[in-house]
């Protein structure tokens, strides 16, 4: 969790500081109280079945995250990640169907994702468009694009690779863990390892927080803009396998808000929206908060616009936590 | 620097060419009255992406075609989206449309449009959608929705053969007037209202299948003592079905949809749905564009709420409900000939 705007140590440090030396503790701090809350205010849902269903229904939205918080950390934001992995899907789904071999479909499909995120960085870089406006549109045409392929149809999935994720499953400690689970938790180690240990995660902090200094300290900006469009559409394209794992079919209409859902878990996480601050580790805890929040308060029979209501409020309070500690730290 | 604002432009254009609503025209003109001949349908649906609207808008521009009426299709961009219906009809108004199909976004949302181009003379009838007030278009033929409810409350109640229900209920976008209508309907089929201790929970899933999934696999955390599933539509079914499935529970319970499209038909026929209640757009986008044929040459407009009618789809028939096997449903799925 080392970020390039770490302050040098101090005897005591403000509580504005810590948090934004150690962005992943707030939000840990909210899932721990959220599990604790739910675990006593119910029979049901301290439960490994449930908390093993709990960490699968964030799953998708997590694998969104982990690419949106790349994005976010350069200060971009990426709109389309959810339509890029919907038409993806539907890309796996129709390839399969259509007596494709599995693995050929599903290559298919992450290419289709990494050429969106090519697409996008390279008129990020090339012609220095806002990335929520080149984001907007793309979601616009890819939206558009899922609906051309499968005519508002949903296409079932019987291949077993693009299953795989959600099928196979093991007990670890009792716990029911499903491939997909264990291939999001490899998938945030390696970014956060790559964020944290290479030169690529220096260059990446350095862009975000300060694009023309980095350029003057001679690191190539805009490679490293791509890159991140790159790794973020490989996410995408794993996200979308993630979602065939999860639900039998591949439909247009589903996750319309995914991309909405994966700002959410990164701004939760604690990663700054104006970049530069934030970590992958927060994220995974800002996707689990939002999946603890929805199951917890559907087991205690809360109705679903009071769900959206908690989960508002909650990531406004994560903005104002975010700016609190900027504030304190410029002081 | 030219090169670059040169790829600006052109990306400017590709932008303004794959956004925005998908626009029909086949006509210019601007005679907008009935008794003047030639009958010019245009046609408002909720979106112009999902099945049940392309069914619906095929269906009514094969009836023009074969009626020698000019047709014209326009959509809103989502379901919900009242701006973008309220500018389609506007739209239609300026090309001269004389009749007006349209299936409101929102029961309320539109009306102001719909009034402006009544009192211009021109014919307007609300298909699938009832608006509210009802007598805010000249007619309305659309699914009973509240009675097709209440036929699949009525299935599932005699599918349970006596036992109590102990129900689960997944909703779709809360508050819409289909929604209600259906959720209200299979109450009273099944023999239950609002707040009976037979319901053992909810979920709103805005149609959306993996919704469904995640608000049924937290309901059923709560408890797995349920025999009956009411779902509002296919997709949202499905989605049911997957978290039914993963907790072994497909055996014991009843579930029963709403919608009769083919794919739904098929999950049916594969036992994911105990029924499905089927809707007939076809019907209703024929009759709409026969009546503006009839406005066009007498003036004569109808009236009222006419039931194009719903069908229970099963392959375990019960007695003392009417129903289809999934046969004849894969042969008229929403009314089409296949």
């Amino acid at each position: 969790m080392t970020t390039v705007t770490a302050t040098h140590a101090r005897e005591r440090e403000s509580l504005g500081e810590f948090l934004l030396r150690a962005p992943a503790v707030g939000p840990a701090l909210a899932l721990v109280v959220a599990i604790v809350v739910f675990s006593l205010a119910t029979d049901t849902f301290f439960d490994l079945d449930n908390l093993s269903t709990v960490v699968q229904q964030s799953l998708v939205v997590g694998t969104l995250a982990l690419g949106q918080t790349l994005v976010i950390l350069i200060a971009g934001i990426d709109l389309s990640n959810a339509a890029s992995m919907v038409v993806a899907t539907l890309i796996m789904a129709k390839l399969a169907a259509a007596g494709t071999n599995g693995f050929v479909a599903l290559l298919a499909g992450v290419v289709l994702t990494i050429i969106v995120g090519i697409f996008i960085g390279g008129l990020a870089t090339r012609i220095k468009l806002p990335a929520f406006i080149i984001t907007l549109g793309t979601f616009t045409m890819l939206t558009a694009v899922s609906k051309l392929i499968a005519g508002g149809q949903a296409v079932p999935v019987t291949d077993g690779l693009l299953q795989w994720l959600g099928t196979k499953r093991y007990l670890f400690g009792g716990i029911p863990i499903t491939y997909g689970m264990t291939l999001a938790l490899l998938m945030y180690l390696g970014i956060w390892y790559a964020l944290t240990k290479t030169a690529w995660g220096k260059h990446v902090y350095a862009v975000g927080n300060a694009p023309e200094s980095a350029r003057l300290s001679g690191i190539k900006v805009n490679r490293t803009v791509l890159s991140v469009y790159i790794v973020a559409g490989l996410t995408f394209g794993i996200a979308a396998w993630q979602a065939l794992g999860r639900t039998p079919n591949a439909d247009p209409n589903q996750f319309q808000l995914g991309n909405l859902d994966s700002i959410t878990a990164v701004v939760l996480g604690g990663t700054s929206l104006f970049g530069g601050r934030g970590s992958v580790l927060g994220t995974l805890m800002g996707a689990l908060v939002v999946a603890v929040l929805r199951s917890g308060l559907t087991q205690m029979n809360v109705d679903g616009n009071y769900q959206d209501l908690a989960t508002g409020a909650l990531l406004i309070a994560a903005v104002v936590v975010d700016r609190i500690a900027r504030r304190q730290q410029q002081s | 620097m030219r090169q670059r604002s040169l790829t600006a432009l052109t990306l400017a254009a590709v932008l303004a060419a794959t956004t925005g609503c998908t626009v029909e025209r086949h006509w210019g003109g601007n005679t907008n009255t009935g008794g003047s001949g030639k009958a010019k349908v245009g046609l408002v649906t909720k979106t112009d992406t999902n099945p049940y609207f392309v069914e619906l808008r095929n269906a009514a521009r094969a009836a023009a075609q074969a009626n020698g009426a000019d047709f014209s299709a326009l959509a809103g961009q989502f379901d919900g989206d009242n701006d973008g219906q309220v500018r389609a009809i506007e739209n239609l108004r300026q090309q001269g449309a004389n009749t007006i199909l349209i299936t409101p976004s929102s029961s309320t949302g539109v009306l102001k449009a719909i009034k402006d181009a009544r009192d211009a003379g021109v014919l307007v009838i609300a298909l699938d959608t009832a608006t509210e007030p009802a007598d805010a278009v000249d007619a309305t033929f659309a699914t009973d929705n509240f009675a097709a409810g209440e036929q699949q409350g009525a299935y599932v109640k005699a599918a349970l053969n006596g036992t109590p229900p102990k129900l689960l209920m997944v909703d779709g976008t809360a508050g819409s007037t289909v929604d209600t209508q259906r959720h209200g309907g299979f109450l009273k089929g099944i023999g239950l209202t609002d707040g009976s201790p037979e319901i053992k929970g909810h979920t709103a899933a805005n149609g959306d299948q993996s919704l469904a999934q995640q608000g049924m696999e937290n309901l059923l955390q709560r408890s797995t003592d349920i025999n009956a599933v009411y779902s509002m539509n296919e997709p949202m079914g499905r989605g049911a079905y997957a978290a039914l499935k993963a907790r072994g529970l497909t055996g014991q319970i009843v579930m029963g949809s709403i919608d009769g499209g083919c794919e739904g038909v098929q999950n049916v026929k594969d036992g994911q749905f105990a029924a499905t209640v089927m809707q007939f757009p076809k019907k209703m986008a024929e009759q709409g564009v026969l009546a503006a044929v009839e406005y066009a040459k007498t003036g004569k407009k109808p009236s009222g709420f006419v039931n194009t009618g719903s069908a229970v789809i099963t392959d375990k028939p019960l007695p003392g409900i009417e129903s289809h096997d999934s046969a004849w449903g894969l042969q008229n799925c929403w009314g089409g000939q296949k």
